[in-house]
């Protein structure tokens, strides 16, 4: 395997930082289509929306494992988006780790209790 | 060396912008607006995320955190009024329209390359404020009550 590391790194050039472009994307697209979809629902649901119509939507095991995809998605969509606020802004290495740890915890948590609730309807 | 006759005025000093004093006074195109507002709409999202999945959490776990959800809304929970609690849950609605908006402009002039000119990026700059603006006094409307 060709050598990429110490000197000979590749610091510029083709291909870098093109996959969290990429993926940032992919995972946009998927939640403004999971948006259309769940909104469509909502809109096209006959008489007023009580609890029963609105958690029947997160029933179906079709929506669950969209809405799981949604959440798996919006991770890593967040996770791309709160680092490059934190690498633009936040110059010192330090502070800027402590904040990435803390945004991946925090990201993490929320996924998992938004796991939780899906599978509790 | 000679010491100059006359002596040379100051060179001008470019420093770092200082957020404090430099920004504020700095006029953004609308693509810049739309830019700088979807930043700051995605990082609203990310800190008002444990919000987010309580309102999904109470909607959809039972009947009896459902009528909850609906109480906290109309009035309010501990010492937080509804209200607030329905601003709080309108500038979720703001921030998810314009990011979802300027996201669409983003994939739109990723895969046109006929859309990357000076006026397309200002007219769908204007279009994504306008739209998602329009939608949010709609939303919060309904919200508030109003109809």
């Amino acid at each position: 395997m060709a050598v990429n590391y110490g000197s000979k790194r590749t610091v510029v050039g083709a291909h870098y930082g093109m996959r969290d472009w990429l993926s940032q994307r992919v995972t946009g697209v998927l939640m403004a289509l999971f948006t259309i979809i769940l909104l469509a629902q909502v809109i096209f649901s006959k008489g007023p929306i009580g609890y029963d119509k609105w958690a029947g939507i997160f029933a179906s095991q079709w929506m669950k494992v969209l809405t799981f995809t949604v959440i798996a998605s919006l991770l890593y969509h967040v996770w791309v988006g709160m680092r490059d606020v934190w690498m633009d802004y936040v110059q010192p290495v330090a502070i800027r780790l402590v904040l990435q740890i803390f945004t991946i915890v925090w990201l993490v948590g929320c996924a998992g209790w938004a796991i939780q609730v899906l599978w509790r309807v | 060396m000679t010491e100059l006759a006359t002596p040379r005025p100051p060179r001008r000093e470019f420093r770092n912008i200082n957020a404090l004093t430099d920004l504020p006074s700095y006029r953004l195109p609308p693509a810049g607006l739309v830019s700088i507002l979807h930043r700051i709409s995605g990082v609203l999202m990310f800190l008002l995320m444990p919000f987010i999945i309580w309102m999904f959490d109470a909607s959809v776990s039972s009947e009896i955190s459902f009528a909850k959800f609906k109480a906290v809304f109309n009035s309010g929970f501990s010492f937080v009024p509804g209200f607030l609690v329905k601003l709080v849950a309108l500038a979720l609605i703001w921030a998810y329209l314009h990011h979802f908006c300027a996201g669409l402009r983003h994939l739109w002039m990723d895969v046109s390359h006929s859309a990357v000119n000076k006026e397309f990026g200002k007219t769908s700059a204007l279009a994504v404020l306008a739209i998602s603006i329009l939608l949010t006094v709609v939303l919060g409307l309904k919200l508030f009550g109003a109809y």
